[in-house]
């Protein structure tokens, strides 16, 4: 068998980890962060979906300039949730902040479908993210190719900002220990306000790259939130790092398994995820 | 406690005559689908279809008023299907149980359907051994079956000898994959190859290159509508699979509105076999396609059809027995009914109970600068092949 | 888990005033019945609430007393119902016998699990709860020659309880039988979580790290309980395929997890009547709004959720507790 169908494989595999590495990654950094528990994440993604099918769609905007705005509309209803629920639930049990996320995240299902409809929404790329092209004899999505463009230049500015800016500095502090974070003077909750703003903006530009690749109609708040779980409990909670291996790693071996084990399909992310918590139960990077 | 439940039994009896008795001057029907979750849309369509029948013919039919009432299960729960219907017939007297876009859930409500003895239209469900379980039950979409040895019987006559079977790992997959092989192989085609697919599956090139690497005749497809038949679609352009090369075969959830306009160029050249599509050249589905339009700012597609064509067997029905809503008369009057609906010719099988119907072979072309699904070919009164056999 | 409720010095007065039937579980068990005669086109619904409630009840003596949070309950449900379905293709129709054998299955599942739940805690429990019950439902799916796959089980055929009452299509054996199962499951929990091992239970949601250092086997008590809930959710699958003559993979859905945990949360965890409290709430809400718009009642159901925590924390039993003075000096 030569060699190229497997890189194509393998090449598929990471952008589609890159996918769920942008979906998730708030969720572990807040879930690290806070303790709190936010099932309504995917409904941000949502959001960040929905934001790109209206102006593509409805006004006519070029695929690539509404990729900011979800981002950024995903990021400033996030900070109103925030501000008006999430806010007074923080030293509440997990089981309140279960039960309040999960609720909005029901709303939010009704919500699309009532805004939006029921129906499939389709999205229109640019022509130089469509079709395919080879690359050493290797048959590469153009897609593809910018997903996992999108998502190392995340990857990279995340790291960037937490290694060597003050508000990375007070966000890994919180993240290690809040109390002390908070002795020390450091806002953890503007900290937080900030984080899960980004976080839920990264959810959004996620939710809008993701419509090319897995659709977006009204349920996605739900269909994709046990992925998400399964990202940031692999990857340890609070880490980028362990997202975006975790999520590579997942997408990949998501890939190879059925590629080479296509009957093991359906079984195949769950026995790796329950494989690596029994190893290590505090996922691949986390500390706790 | 044995005396209380004997009383209480004697108690659901009295309830029970009294029901039958009150259902005077209007006939009731009971909807029940998943208008909530992952299958909305299919039931939106649906819905949209008896909508725009009873708008169309109006709300009276033989002296009596129809009445729907829409119960929603939310997804694959025949054990909530079954409540549903059970409380349609105690609580609400329905005379007639309709929807079920789910084969689970109808086989569940079947056996409400036989108990109670209530007239059942099937709008969607595609499960060939649904018809048999009640009595009463009428089919007005589709078999998996039927449409799948249509296309393997398609697929040899034009000429392909070796095929690769791609289906989605559930019951209508393996139906479909069932169906294609055998009608495939029974005319003297060769299948190279087998794969099954998660059912929920986001991403699918690992299966697509797995099978490139045989690069095989054609390829059959299924997997169920929604966000799957584009990603589908997309791998296979991604993979470089090119459909002039390779023929991709599928169901007509593959070339679904939806799923070609999320496509795009990918689609081109996928070929399909199915019942309806809104393109079908004839003067009742131009009309059809118009007012739903009008109605409900989009195409129809095979649910809305369904719907549609359910109401039809239900209001011709009724038209026969002159009002009588009970079961033995509107299934006596419901069998054999044939009419020129929107899909074109339609007959509900005297014998089965289940739809005798053209099946078209469509194409993905580009007509102007949409693409649409032309259809090339045709298999007309096609009946289920397992059900067709038996009587 | 924010609920303290401390013990009294005396362990043994305690778990005795503990033990003591109030008056308003009497009356609560009274009004029970009441669909019987005030609501008699409801009962279909009132059995599976009655189901619903069992399988809360189960989540409850894991969740609220052990501090185990599952998001694969559904699997053990499952198990059960698949069993007694199955059990009534081969001509075992009796309800007893599938109600039994359905508790046996799941039991020996929730068993050989409970040695792997024991070990974890927090995310890491949560994820492998959810992931073994994907596994199952996938393994459901791909053993279609034994459980029907999608189609869901064919050919259930279950006989008259008793010999003598068969399930109508009114509900009432239904919903009677739902309904002493779920008591008499009830009084032996009940005596379960108010005897020293439901002491020790509590001890370990509380701190798991103390409770082996001052002699309480904390991994055995778990792995005990653990079966004993998975039992117990068992029989509520068991009842479920029975009542309604269907078993599919539904049973095993992710979604049947996520709900349980809702409506035992939205009751409140910890007080075996939160389930059962939640159960009603949730069953009857979604009924009443998806009867009034069925496509859109999630909103309302979200909405309901999002104010119940809003206005009552730690669920509605929880703030009753805080409301109601009888209860707090009952402890």
């Amino acid at each position: 068998m030569a060699l190229g169908p497997i890189f194509g494989v393998l090449f598929d595999g990471f952008a589609y980890g890159m996918l769920l590495f942008l979906l998730s990654v708030g969720l572990s950094v807040t879930l690290g962060m806070m303790n709190f528990i936010n099932l309504a994440h995917c409904a941000f993604a949502m959001l960040g979906g929905y934001v790109t099918v209206t102006l593509t769609n409805r006004f006519g905007w070029p695929f690539l300039a509404t990729l900011p705005l979800a981002f950024c509309i995903a990021a400033l209803v996030s900070v109103v949730f925030e501000r008006l629920l999430y806010r007074r639930l923080y030293r509440a049990g997990e089981l309140d902040q279960v039960l309040l996320t999960i609720g909005l995240a029901f709303m939010s299902v009704a919500v699309a479908a009532y805004v939006f409809g029921t129906v499939q929404q389709p999205v229109e790329t640019p022509s130089f993210l469509r079709g395919s092209f080879s690359l050493l004899g290797v048959s590469v999505g153009a897609y593809r190719l910018f997903l996992i463009a999108m998502g190392l230049a995340i990857m990279l500015l995340l790291t960037l900002m937490v290694e060597y800016t003050r508000f990375g500095a007070q966000l890994r502090a919180a993240v290690d220990n809040q109390r002390m974070a908070r002795g020390l003077g450091i806002n953890v909750e503007g900290a937080f306000i900030i984080a899960f703003a980004l976080g839920s903006g990264l959810a959004g530009l996620g939710g809008a790259l993701a419509i090319e690749i897995v659709g977006l109609d009204h349920s996605f708040a739900l269909a994709y939130l046990i992925y998400v779980l399964i990202v940031v409990s692999v990857g340890g909670l609070g880490s980028i790092g362990g997202s975006f291996v975790a999520a590579s790693f997942l997408g990949i071996s998501d890939m190879l398994g059925k590629y080479y084990l296509p009957e093991l399909g359906a079984f195949l992310i769950y026995l790796v995820m329950i494989a690596i918590l029994i190893w290590r139960p505090a996922g691949l990077l986390g500390r706790r | 406690m044995h005396k209380m439940l004997a009383l209480l039994g004697s108690m659901a009896l009295a309830a029970m005559t009294a029901a039958a008795a009150s259902a005077q001057g209007t006939v009731k029907v009971g909807v029940i689908m998943p208008y909530s979750g992952q299958f909305a849309d299919l039931s939106a369509q649906m819905d949209n279809g008896i909508k725009l029948y009873m708008k169309q013919n109006g709300d009276t039919v033989a002296g009596k008023k129809i009445e729907i009432i829409r119960r929603d299960t939310g997804g694959v729960a025949p054990d909530v299907a079954t409540r549903l219907a059970q409380e349609l017939v105690t609580r609400d007297n329905v005379d007639i149980l309709a929807g079920f876009t789910l084969s689970p859930n109808a086989i569940a409500v079947s056996k409400i359907s036989a108990e109670a003895k209530k007239f059942m239209v099937i709008m969607n469900a595609a499960t060939t051994v649904i018809i048999t379980m009640s009595p009463y039950s009428v089919r007005t979409s589709m078999t998996l079956p039927s449409v799948g040895a249509s296309a393997g019987m398609w697929a040899y006559k034009s000429g392909l000898r070796k095929a690769y079977t791609m289906v989605s790992d559930f019951a209508p997959g393996k139906d479909a994959e069932a169906a294609f092989q055998d009608a495939f192989k029974k005319a003297g085609g060769e299948i190279v190859g087998a794969v099954r697919m998660p059912v929920a599956n986001p991403d699918f090139s690992a299966f697509v290159q797995r099978a490139k690497d045989l690069s095989p005749e054609s390829i059959f497809i299924f997997v169920p509508g929604g966000a799957q038949p584009a990603a589908l679609g997309k791998a296979f352009a991604e993979r470089g699979i090119d459909p002039n090369k390779i023929k991709i075969i599928g169901t007509g959830e593959i070339s679904d509105e939806s799923a070609v306009k999320n496509m795009g160029d990918a689609a081109l050249g996928i070929i399909t076999a199915w019942h309806y599509d809104h393109t079908h050249d004839s003067k009742p589905n131009k009309d059809f396609v118009a007012a739903y339009n009008a109605e409900f700012k989009r195409n129809p597609d095979f649910g809305a059809v369904g719907g549609y064509d359910g109401m039809h067997v239900i209001y011709e029905s009724l038209k026969k027995t002159g009002g009588k809503a009970d079961a033995d008369s509107l299934v006596a009057a419901a069998k054999g009914l044939k009419w020129e609906s929107p899909r074109g010719p339609f007959q509900v099988d005297p014998e089965t109970r289940d739809v005798v119907q053209t099946i078209y072979v469509r194409q993905v072309r580009k007509v102007g600068d949409q693409l649409l699904n032309v259809e090339f070919d045709k298999m007309e009164n096609v009946r289920d092949p397992g059900s067709a056999g038996k009587k | 888990m924010a609920f303290t409720r401390t013990a009294a010095a005396d362990p043994h007065r305690h778990l005795h005033a503990q033990a003591q039937w109030q008056p308003i579980e009497l009356v609560f068990w009274a009004a029970t019945l009441i669909p019987f005669f005030l609501f008699p086109k409801y009962l279909a619904l009132a059995s599976q609430i009655a189901i619903a409630a069992l399988f809360a009840l189960s989540l409850d003596l894991i969740l609220g007393y052990a501090g185990i949070v599952s998001l694969g309950h559904a699997a053990l449900f499952g198990v059960g119902a698949y069993t007694a379905g199955l059990l009534s293709t081969l001509g075992w129709g009796d309800p007893l016998l599938g109600l039994a054998a359905g508790a046996v299955a799941a039991g020996l599942l929730g068993y050989v699990t409970s040695f792997i739940i024991a070990r974890f805690r927090h995310l890491a429990l949560i994820m492998i709860t959810l992931g073994l019950g994907q596994l199952i439902h996938e393994v459901a799916n791909k053993a279609s020659w034994l459980t029907g796959g999608s189609d869901g089980l064919q050919g259930v055929r279950i006989g008259p309880l008793l010999g003598r009452f068969p399930f109508d299509l009114y509900g009432y054996t239904a919903y009677a039988y739902s309904l002493v199962v779920l008591f008499v499951v009830f009084v032996f929990a009940r005596r379960l979580v108010n005897s020293p091992f439901g002491l020790a239970l509590r001890g370990i949601r509380e701190n798991p790290v103390r409770m082996p250092a001052i002699g309480a086997p904390s991994p055995a008590h778990v792995r005990k309980i653990y079966t004993i809930a998975a039992a117990i959710a068992g029989m509520a699958g068991a009842l479920l395929a029975q009542t309604t003559s269907t078993v599919s993979l539904g049973v095993l859905d992710f979604q049947r997890s996520a709900d349980v945990l809702v409506m035992l949360i939205l009751g409140g965890a910890g007080w075996l009547y939160g389930g059962i409290v939640g159960a009603i709430i949730f069953m009857v809400a979604r009924d009443q709004f998806s009867g009034i718009n069925p496509q859109l009642w999630y909103f309302w159901i979200g909405l309901l959720l999002v104010c119940v925590v809003m206005f009552l924390p730690n669920g509605v039993l929880g703030c009753l507790q805080l409301a109601a003075p009888w209860r707090s000096k009952a402890s």
